[in-house]
């Protein structure tokens, strides 16, 4: 077990999409691990991805647990995930350990659908909402380069809108 | 290691002014920190952190025919500047009511005893000239947690019904 060195904006490496797991072995278990470790050693840490270490993979962890009041699945091992659904928006604060310092207004769905992967490649799906949706898709992002200093609205005014619910589109 | 200062600047607005004033100090070798720049009331403030290893009299000097040509007062004083070490604000109060005076003074006043410490306050006059109204947005950390700060706005609203006040968590998520 290890606790690896987390990449920090401006790192251009935050950039780089990350790659599909195929093999679920023995080293992805390690991995797993060591990234578990890592999310672990940062106070307050709900989620991880495995880019921010460096490692260009499409593997996720998200642990919303420690949140009183909310709903939530647990611990998350995410592999390969893919959000098939999104529904309603809401402004909410985030932070991330690949931008220290800084903290900022994002807009995210409040309700999605996820597939995935787990740890031993079995397929799983969930229904998420709230506080740990948007966990998800801040850590799905890093999957794809993406920060949420790419996704920032105004810092003023929006904290106090009113969750809005709209018509879920039809694909 | 460049010293660190707080440059004022505040004038009628017109266009182009941030661009001038930024490439004047960019041209002087200064670079920018954290920085605030905002409409009020017709008028333009600036206030900018500025790094600069040169005598800050000659500075001054230098941006001072820039001020006079875009009529903008300037306050140029050396600061502790300190970057890298935010406060995270965890409490967001919203505060409207009929505007009339005294209204930014009770409530911080108030809020300041439970133990809010202001990140960020922003503050507007909106409806027309017969009916104006204040509305304020105030961030902080609530140094003594937010049930006591719940506790001071039940008091403030016994006292100052006319006012509206909201507030709410700020629950950043670190992933
Ligand atoms: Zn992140």
């Amino acid at each position: 077990m290890a606790i690896l060195e987390i990449l920090k904006y401006p790192d251009p490496r935050l950039k780089t999409i990350s790659e599909p797991v195929t093999a679920f072995d023995e080293t992805l278990q390690t991995f797993i691990a060591d990234l578990d470790e890592t999310m672990n050693a940062s106070p307050g840490g709900v989620g991880i991805a495995a880019p921010q270490v460096g490692q260009f993979q499409r593997i996720v962890i998200v642990d919303v647990s420690s949140k009183k009041k909310i709903k939530h699945h647990g611990y998350m091992v995410l592999i390969n995930p893919e959000i098939t659904e999104w529904d309603g928006f809401e402004i909410a604060r985030e932070g991330c350990m690949s931008v220290p310092d800084y903290t900022g207004n994002v807009i995210r769905a409040t309700q999605i659908h996820l597939v995935a992967q787990n740890a031993e490649g079995e397929t799983i799906e969930y229904d998420m909402e709230g506080y740990e949706a948007r966990a998800v898709q801040h850590e799905l992002d890093h999957l794809d380069g993406l920060l949420f200093i790419d996704r920032l609205v105004s810092r003023r005014r929006d904290l106090f809108q009113r969750k809005v619910y709209k018509k879920k589109d039809k694909k | 290691m460049s010293q660190w200062f707080m440059l004022t600047l505040v004038g009628k607005d017109q266009a182009g002014i941030v661009a001038q004033v930024t490439t004047a100090l960019y041209e002087q070798g200064c670079n920018l920190g954290e920085a605030s720049m905002l409409r009020i009331g017709g008028n333009f403030t600036m206030m900018l952190m500025i790094a600069f290893d040169g005598q800050s009299d000659a500075l001054a000097e230098r941006l001072q025919p820039l001020a006079e040509k875009l009529q903008l007062q300037l306050h140029f004083d050396p600061i502790e500047g300190e970057l890298h070490h935010h406060q995270q604000s965890d409490v967001l109060l919203m505060v409207h009511g009929a505007d009339r005076a005294g209204i930014v003074a009770q409530v911080t006043s108030k809020l300041a005893d439970a133990g809010l410490n202001i990140v960020d306050l922003a503050s507007d006059v909106g409806g027309n000239e017969d009916n104006p109204f204040y509305i304020m947005q105030i961030e902080g950390v609530a140094t003594q947690g937010i049930e006591r700060l719940e506790q001071a706005l039940q008091e403030l609203l016994q006292q100052q019904p006319d006012l509206k006040v909201t507030m709410k968590p700020i629950d950043t998520m670190v992933m």
